[in-house]
C-alpha cells in the first residue's frame, strides 16, 4: 500500500509542468479576455457572497463591538444603549480584581508554551527525524491529542486533576483531610494545572510544525557537516537549527495566538475561577447571560483586539516586507 | 413556529409569521414601529383555541411532569397546550433575546428580583387579574414574592424546596449530637465533631454559586429579611458594617468546612454526606438527589439555619420558587388566564408532584398525602417562614451576582483577612453595574 501511493502520488503533481501547460495557460488567457456573462455573474458570486459575508461577520462584528465598548447595554432594546466614553475603560483597569489577573496569565499561558513544550516538540521531531524504529507509532501518539478538542482535554484532565476522585491524589493519597492537594481550586496551582494539560497538547503541534522544517533541511547540508566533523549538536546548533527560521517564525505566531486564544481548556476545568482567569473568558461571562454588561464585555474584547494587533502587525509588515524584496 | 438549532426563534414561511418576525425586529430594533407591532402582536387569525409556553424544562422528569399539568388543562378547558422545550441554560442564556423577538404566550421563569427585571423592562405582563383568583390558594409569602417592583402580580408560582442544613440521622445518634439552634451550639458542635473524627460541614464551590447560598443564610440570620432584600436590590452598601458582620461569622465556621471547596462540585460534596464522612451540609433540598440509596434516604434530615440574631430567629427561609410569567403580548390572551388561573391551583400542584417527587408545592392548599417525611419537613419549613428569599442570584441581578459576587465569594474563601479590600472593590463595581440601567 505504501508503495502504491508513494508511486502515484507524484504522477499528477508532475503531470503539468512537461507538456500540457502551456496550451492550458492560453485556453486561460483566452477565457479572460472572453468573459461571459454567465461567468461574470459566477464571479460576482463566488466573490461576493465571501466578501459579504466577511464584511458582515467579522468587521461589522468588530466595528460594532468597539463602538459598544465606549457604552453600556443590557442587551434589551437598541434604546437601552447609553454612551458612557471611557468608563469602562477606566473600571475595567481600576475597579476589576480580574482583569489584571487575567492578562497576567494570557501572558504566562504564551510564556509557558514558548519555553517548555516548543523546545520539548523541537526536541521529538529532531528525534523522529532520525528515522528510528516505530517512527510512525510515535508521531501518532504525540500527535494524537492536537486532534483532540480542547474541551474534550479539559474534560479527560479534570477526571486526573479531581481532588476527590481524581488519578493523582488517588495515588499518591492527597484526597485525606490534612495533606489535601486541590489541583483545581488552589489558585497557586491550578494555571499551572492547566497548562500541564495545555503544554501536553501544544508540544504534538509543535513537533508536526518542526517534522515539516526538518523534512526540508538539504541533506547534503548534513552531509557535509559531518565530514567535516561536527558532533551531533553541533550539526545541530550550527546547521540544521539556523535552517529552521521560517519554521520558528511559524511557530512564534501559533503559538501567541494560542495563548490568546486560550478558553476551552480552562472554560471546562473551572470557568476561569480563582487563579485561571482569561480574558477571553471575562469577555464570555460579560457578556452571554440573561441581562449581560454588553459594553463592559466588549470594552475587554477591544482590549483583547489590541494586544492582538499589536502583535500580529509587526508580523504581517514583516512578511509583507520580505516578500516585496523577493 | 420553528426552532433554529441554536434554538432562537426563526420566523416561518407563512405571510403572518413573516410580519411577526419583521415585528419581533423592529422590537428589538427599539423603533417599536406601531404598525409592524400590531400585526405582531394582534390576534388576527391566531388560534383561540390554543396557549403557547415557552418551557426551560428540558430534563425528563420535569419535561413529563410539566406535560402532565397541559394535559389535565386541556381537558378541562378544551384549549390545546403547545410547548416550546429548550436546554435549561440555553433558555436562561437567551432569555433576553427570546423574550424581544417573539416569545410563547407564557414561559417558565424565577421568582425574585429576576422576575421583577423583566417586568420592569416592560418583557412581561402584569395578571393582577389571575391573581383575583388564585390569590387564596397561596400564603403570604408566596404573594409577596409573585408581585413585581411596581406592586403588580407578574408571576404564577409551582414549586419550590428549601435551602437548609442537612445531616443524618444515624451519625447524629450514634455520636450523641443535638439539633444546634443558636449559633454557639453550632460552632460547639462543629468543633465536637472534628475531635470525632468527621468533617463537620461537607462543601464544594467548584461551580461557584455554592458559597452564595452560605452567605445568604448568615446574613437574613444576622441582619433580617429586609436587609437582604436591600442589599441585593443594590440599595443597601457592602461596606456595611453589617455586611463585614457577615463574614466575620463565616470565617469563624470557615475552618470547619472540608478542605479544597474550591476544585469540588456540590454532587461531590454530597457524597461525603452519604458515606457518613460528613457531619452537615447546607444546601438546597436537591441534595437528597445524591442519596441513590433507599436506606441512606430514609436517614436523611435537615435542620433550619441555627439563630445568630434572636431579633430575626429563624423567621426567613431561602426557598427558590419556579413558575410561569406571562410574555410582553400574548397573542391569546383569555387562553393564558385560563391556563395560569389553572397552574395557581392546588390540583395543577399536585399533578406536577406526582411527576417530580424532588419539590414541594408553592401553594399551601395542595394536598401533602402523598409527600415523603422530608417534603412534609420542607413544606412546613416554608409554609412557616415569616419571609422567603430566593437565593442570591434570583434576588440581585444576574450580571452582579455572576460577574462579581461568585469571584468574589471565592476570592474571600481563599484569604478570609482580605475582607476590608474585597468588599470595597464590591460595591464600586455594584454601584456600576446597578447605575448602568
Amino acid at each position: 500500500m505504501t508503495t502504491d501511493t508513494t508511486t502515484k502520488t507524484p504522477e499528477p503533481a508532475a503531470v503539468p509542468a512537461p507538456g500540457p501547460a502551456p496550451e492550458k495557460k492560453r485556453v486561460v488567457r483566452g477565457h479572460r479576455r472572453l468573459l461571459t456573462r454567465r461567468d461574470r455573474f459566477t464571479l460576482a458570486l463566488m466573490a461576493g457572497v465571501p466578501t459579504v459575508l466577511h464584511v458582515i461577520l467579522v468587521w461589522v462584528t468588530a466595528l460594532a463591538s468597539i463602538l459598544l465598548a465606549f457604552t453600556t447595554w443590557d442587551g434589551i432594546g437598541f434604546d437601552s444603549i447609553k454612551w458612557v466614553g471611557l468608563d469602562n475603560f477606566t473600571q475595567l483597569f481600576t475597579d476589576n480584581p480580574q482583569f489584571w489577573p487575567a492578562v497576567q496569565h494570557n501572558v504566562v499561558w504564551f510564556v509557558v508554551l514558548i519555553l517548555i513544550p516548543t523546545p520539548f516538540g523541537l526536541f521529538l521531531a529532531v528525534q523522529l527525524d532520525k528515522k528510528i524504529r516505530f517512527t510512525r507509532v510515535y508521531q501518532t501518539a504525540f500527535f494524537l491529542p492536537v486532534v483532540i478538542s480542547m474541551a474534550c482535554i479539559g474534560f479527560v484532565w479534570q477526571l486526573v486533576y479531581n481532588p476527590d476522585t481524581g488519578l493523582i491524589n488517588s495515588i499518591i493519597g492527597a484526597n485525606e483531610p490534612g495533606h489535601y492537594i486541590d489541583w483545581i481550586g488552589d489558585p497557586h496551582l491550578n494555571l499551572w494545572a492547566v497548562l500541564i494539560a495545555a503544554s501536553w497538547r501544544h508540544t504534538g503541534y509543535m513537533m508536526i510544525l518542526y517534522l515539516a522544517g526538518l523534512k526540508s533541511v538539504d541533506p547534503s547540508l548534513r552531509e557535509a557537516s559531518a565530514l567535516d566533523g561536527a558532533g551531533e549538536w553541533q550539526t545541530f546548533r550550527n546547521v540544521i537549527f539556523p535552517t529552521l527560521r521560517p519554521t520558528n517564525t511559524v511557530v512564534l505566531v501559533v503559538t501567541i495566538i494560542e495563548a490568546l486564544r486560550a478558553f476551552d481548556l480552562v472554560f471546562v476545568f473551572n470557568k476561569g475561577a480563582q487563579g485561571t482567569e482569561l480574558l477571553s473568558i471575562l469577555v464570555t461571562n460579560n457578556i452571554i447571560g440573561e441581562s449581560s454588561r454588553i459594553g463592559y464585555g466588549s470594552a475587554i474584547a477591544v482590549v483583547l483586539l489590541v494586544i492582538s494587533l499589536a502583535v500580529i502587525i509587526p508580523y504581517l509588515i514583516a512578511t509583507f516586507r520580505k516578500e516585496r524584496r523577493a | 413556529m420553528r426552532l433554529s438549532p441554536s434554538g432562537l426563534p426563526l420566523p416561518g414561511p407563512s405571510r403572518r409569521s413573516l410580519l411577526r418576525g419583521a415585528g419581533g425586529a423592529a422590537l428589538v430594533a427599539g423603533a417599536g414601529i406601531p404598525l409592524l407591532s400590531a400585526c405582531g402582536g394582534s390576534a388576527s387569525g391566531s388560534d383561540p383555541k390554543t396557549v403557547t409556553v415557552g418551557s426551560n424544562q428540558s430534563d425528563a422528569v420535569p419535561k413529563k411532569a410539566y406535560g402532565d399539568i397541559y394535559t389535565a388543562f386541556t381537558r378541562r378547558s378544551g384549549i390545546k397546550v403547545d410547548v416550546n422545550t429548550k436546554d435549561h441554560n440555553t433558555f436562561q442564556e437567551q432569555i433576553n433575546s427570546y423574550l424581544q423577538g417573539t416569545p410563547d404566550d407564557v414561559f417558565n421563569w424565577f421568582a425574585g428580583y429576576r422576575m421583577q427585571f423583566f417586568a420592569a423592562k416592560g418583557l412581561a405582563s402584569p395578571i393582577d387579574d389571575v391573581w383575583e383568583k388564585i390569590g387564596g390558594n397561596f400564603p403570604e409569602a408566596m404573594k409577596k414574592l409573585s408581585k413585581g417592583a411596581d406592586g403588580k402580580y407578574y408571576f404564577v408560582p409551582l414549586t419550590t424546596y428549601p435551602w437548609a442544613v442537612f445531616y443524618r440521622r444515624s451519625v447524629f445518634r450514634q455520636h450523641g449530637y443535638e439539633v444546634p439552634t443558636t449559633w454557639d451550639q453550632l460552632v460547639a458542635l462543629c468543633k465536637q465533631m472534628k475531635k470525632d473524627g468527621l468533617v463537620p460541614i461537607a462543601f464544594g464551590d467548584k461551580d461557584a454559586w455554592p458559597a452564595m447560598g452560605t452567605f445568604d443564610q448568615i446574613n437574613f440570620r444576622l441582619n433580617g429579611y429586609d436587609f437582604h432584600v436591600q442589599l441585593m436590590a443594590g440599595k443597601a452598601s457592602w461596606t456595611d458594617a453589617k455586611v463585614k458582620a457577615v463574614f466575620d461569622h463565616w470565617a469563624e465556621l470557615l475552618p470547619y468546612h472540608q478542605d479544597g471547596f474550591m476544585g469540588r462540585t456540590w454532587q461531590d460534596a454530597a457524597q461525603t454526606l452519604v458515606a457518613k464522612k460528613a457531619g452537615m451540609y447546607l444546601l438546597g433540598s436537591f441534595v437528597a438527589q445524591q442519596f441513590t440509596d433507599k436506606a441512606d434516604l430514609d436517614d436523611l434530615d435537615f435542620f433550619p439555619f441555627p439563630e445568630i440574631n434572636p431579633a430575626y430567629g429563624q423567621d426567613t427561609v431561602e426557598a427558590p420558587t419556579d413558575g410561569f410569567m406571562v410574555s410582553k403580548s400574548p397573542k391569546n390572551h383569555a387562553g393564558v388566564v385560563k391556563l395560569l388561573e389553572f397552574l395557581g391551583t392546588p390540583q395543577a400542584e399536585e399533578v406536577y408532584l406526582k411527576g417530580d417527587p424532588s419539590v414541594v408545592a408553592a401553594s399551601d392548599k395542595a394536598s401533602t398525602s402523598a409527600y415523603s417525611a422530608l417534603q412534609k419537613k420542607a413544606f412546613e419549613m416554608i409554609s412557616g417562614a415569616k419571609s422567603l428569599t430566593q437565593f442570591m442570584d434570583r434576588d440581585s441581578r444576574p450580571d452582579f451576582t455572576s460577574t462579581v459576587m461568585q469571584p468574589g465569594l471565592q476570592k474571600f474563601l481563599q484569604n478570609p483577612k482580605g475582607v476590608d479590600g474585597l468588599l470595597s472593590s464590591v460595591e464600586r463595581q455594584k454601584k456600576t453595574i446597578f447605575a448602568s440601567s
